[in-house]
């Protein structure tokens, strides 16, 4: 399977999914985890990839997606955005309401 | 021109911001010292007015994609209306700290 493939599967068989430095527990990087706290805020399941330890995934994201940095968040299937603007959907509610509204789905 | 330099004048002139704040955080980080590789940019503009975050991210992205290909390892990107940026009372929140992960 080629990396986009991988990429893409990962995407569609998982509603809300992260790509982030690290892991939720340890994230290895000051983005990642600001990111993390605002989706464990939201109470619910998600996915994620380590990034650091996926060298193909880190190489090849960022073209795939459009997007040069990370973290990235993708929920259904469509990138919602980094840190910066994970962050500010959060302190306004907005996130919160996205993923309980995928989780709610499920 | 340096790379905040070269940074701020792509975004005035891709732009025309009411206001645009280029900080390089990369002190902050664990990289040599003079690096130019973490960035923060500020940016109000009335153009931003209806449009999604992720669009004026990508915006901004699209305006800075060589520096983003060849230099900047972070960006922490604030992007606001006039509006928004009163209603912020013009502060920017701050980076998250660096873990020191990898660079």
């Amino acid at each position: 399977m080629s990396v986009e493939a991988k990429i893409k599967d990962q995407i569609e068989n998982n509603p809300i999914i992260l790509y982030m430095k690290g892991s939720p527990q340890a994230p290895q990087c000051g983005f990642s985890a600001q990111t993390v706290q605002c989706l464990m805020g939201c109470e619910e399941r998600f996915a994620y990839v380590d990034i650091l330890t996926n060298p193909e995934i880190r190489a090849t994201l960022p073209a795939y997606a459009n997007w040069p940095t990370f973290p990235q968040l993708f929920v259904d299937g469509e990138l919602v955005g980094g840190c910066d603007i994970i962050t500010e959907m959060y302190e306004a509610g907005e996130l919160q309401t996205l993923i309980k509204g995928v989780a709610t789905e499920e | 021109m340096n790379i905040q330099e070269t940074i701020t004048a792509k975004l005035n002139s891709a732009f025309t911001p009411e206001f645009a704040d280029v900080v390089n955080e990369s002190n902050l980080h664990n990289v040599a010292p003079g690096s130019e590789s973490h960035f923060r940019i500020t940016l109000v503009c009335e153009s931003f007015e209806g449009t999604r975050l992720i669009q004026r991210h990508r915006r901004v992205n699209d305006c800075l994609q060589s520096e983003l290909a060849n230099d900047i390892h972070a960006l922490a990107l604030h992007t606001y209306t006039s509006q928004e940026w009163a209603t912020r009372q013009n502060k920017t929140p701050d980076s998250p700290d660096c873990l020191g992960g990898e660079k």
